[in-house]
């Protein structure tokens, strides 16, 4: 094979992009459709997220509550003040990317797991607001959010949204891809191999920390105004305490530090629950099961793992 | 010249002095080594120069600046690189890439630039790949050029390291026991590679507890003992000095000569 297409880089690139083609002719009905993209949301803030938890070593218990903040704040700009989405859903996210920054600052000075607690907080204090503030927000029963409208066309219908997700997401990966390869991501990784001998070569890791954590949280505020935008309706659920952790899951299932891990997380993850309907009321069982069972055999996390046992398999090589 | 003046530099550890009251200089293009029995505060010493610590008193003056109370990165970017003594390798890169995170400060582009993989930055990385090969070469490290971090023994780790410190491009190389833990074959490669790094001009601070490495390489001795300078002078001198011999071997009849005096 040629030595480009056997990397992780374009190999993979080229294998996503295809995916992401083919799929739909797979999708026979749109529920198939509406998984897919609601696969495609939350792999965009995996993506994000695994930059901050895979190569940054930190870990953020509330980006649920940035995915809330992006969905709400791009809602209420269209719905109650009767913005364009296309000005709302920029604003939302720089509005969540100066409070990421705001939050992240004091934070990432200390050393140790002082994010995950202030991002806890935070989260929790975005799923409160949200139930709470009922004025603005509907309160728990949620509230209804216009479609998305990009220059006077309306967007509605899953395949319009499918391919749009779809290209966002390639997008998302392609960015992360090319930010792990640079001098930044470079320096990201080096603090998680050792902090101390990063800072020594002149990396300032309280800065580093800050500027992934910000495009962490930017990645799940826009995934998280589009998803209000295309699901029409936003409740608080979306950003409680409970998403936050299912969307770390997702990225340590699939592998940290690897960004495809993050996207096989995201599309496990989401479309599990889905299947295992059959299980009926020992569905969750099957499905803590199943994760368990991961972490044992397969402790890296599912891509790196299966890509250690292809590793083995190449011929010409004896399995260790 | 002096490169490198150290004020007055304390540090104490709940009541105990691991620094204390020590003043030194380091001049321009010589190898400068740290000499003391475990336990002198050599480490300490070195976490001090390149701000891990943060002194209890006393000052340290680097080219024309302050830089007491500076952050590491701060430090290194006034052109201050080390190794490590328990090595401190980023096991989860390549060796090739250990060496470019040295670079970080001459390469490190916007957010934007790296987001996107613009041309100006893919050629900048080329130029950098090349670069840290060169310097992995300069080493002895050209057979490893495309291993792991994580696959490569010992020895060829503590090269690595001063490697990824000379990418820094420093004004002044700190090296923490860089022949702990070597055979004498691996010994003999290091002494030779610090020749080399003199012979470039490169200014050098060598903390070893091994003397007789440290005699044929270096310009000046300090000889550390409970955190205090004890001696400080050429290597000869201070090899002859009464004080020095006692800290190293205690009180006359109880010495095993050979194991550091040669």
């Amino acid at each position: 094979m040629i030595p480009w297409l056997a990397s992780a880089r374009t190999g993979g690139m080229m294998a996503l992009v295809a995916a992401i083609a083919l799929l739909p002719l797979a999708l026979s009905n749109n529920y198939f459709y509406e998984v897919a993209i609601l696969v495609g949301l939350n792999a965009i803030v995996c993506v994000g997220l695994n930059l901050l938890i895979g190569y940054a070593g930190q870990i953020s218990l509330g980006h649920a509550g940035f995915f809330g903040l992006g969905a709400y704040g791009s809602a209420i700009l269209t719905g109650r003040f009767g913005w364009p989405p296309l000005a709302a859903l920029p604003v939302a996210t720089l509005a969540v990317a100066l409070l990421a920054y705001l939050i992240g600052r004091p934070i990432l000075r200390l050393r140790g797991h002082y994010l995950a607690m202030a991002t806890l907080g935070m989260g929790v204090i975005v799923s409160i607001v949200a139930a709470t503030e009922d004025r603005w927000t509907g309160g728990p029963d949620g509230m209804p959010v216009p479609p998305l409208a990009i220059l006077g066309a309306t967007l509605a219908g899953e395949r319009p949204w499918y391919w749009l997700v779809g290209a966002l997401l390639a997008a998302a990966v392609w960015l992360s891809l090319n930010l792990i390869d640079s001098p930044t991501g470079r320096a990201l990784r080096a603090l998680s191999g050792s902090e101390v001998a990063a800072e020594v070569v002149g990396i300032d890791s309280a800065r580093q920390k800050v500027q992934v954590f910000v495009i962490s949280a930017v990645f799940a505020a826009i995934a998280g105004a589009l998803t209000a935008h295309y699901s029409g309706f936003i409740t608080p659920s979306k950003a409680t305490f409970f998403h936050s952790i299912e969307l770390v899951t997702m990225v340590v299932l699939g592998g940290m530090a690897s960004t495809f891990g993050a996207v096989v997380g995201a599309a496990v993850l989401t479309t599990l629950p889905q299947l295992l309907t059959a299980f009926k009321e020992y569905e969750m069982v099957a499905l803590g099961a199943i994760m368990m069972g991961t972490m044992i055999f397969m402790p890296k996390g599912l891509v790196p793992s299966l890509a250690l046992l292809a590793a083995w398999c190449r011929p010409g090589r004896a399995p260790a | 010249m002096n490169l490198l003046r150290v004020e007055a530099l304390s540090r104490e550890f709940g009541g105990v002095r691991a620094v204390d009251d020590l003043s030194f200089d380091v001049t321009r293009g010589t190898v400068h080594s740290i000499i003391g029995p475990n336990g002198a505060g050599k480490t300490t010493l070195l976490n001090l120069l390149t701000g891990i610590y943060a002194p209890s008193g006393g000052r340290i003056l680097f080219e024309d600046s302050d830089l007491t109370g500076r952050a590491p990165w701060e430090f290194a970017v006034a052109g201050v690189a080390r190794t490590f003594q328990n090595l401190q390798v980023f096991f989860n890169m390549s060796a090739l890439e250990n060496v470019m995170v040295g670079r970080y400060r001459r390469e490190r582009c916007s957010l934007g630039a790296a987001l996107l993989r613009t041309a100006v930055l893919k050629r900048a990385e080329r130029a950098c790949r090349e670069e840290a090969a060169e310097l992995m070469r300069f080493v002895g490290l050209g057979a490893w050029l495309d291993a792991r971090a994580d696959a490569m023994p010992y020895g060829a780790l503590k090269r690595l390291e001063i490697a990824r410190a000379l990418a820094t491009q420093p004004r002044m190389l700190l090296l923490d026991e860089p022949a702990a833990g070597l055979n004498p074959a691996e010994t003999l490669e290091i002494v030779g590679l610090i020749g080399k790094l003199s012979e470039r001009g490169h200014t050098v601070v060598l903390v070893e507890h091994n003397m007789r490495l440290v005699m044929g390489v270096s310009d000046q001795v300090l000889v550390l003992d409970y955190g205090r300078k004890l001696a400080e002078g050429p290597g000869e001198e201070v090899r002859r000095d009464a004080r020095v011999i006692e800290a190293y071997l205690g009180p006359a009849d109880a010495g095993e000569p050979e194991t550091v005096l040669h």
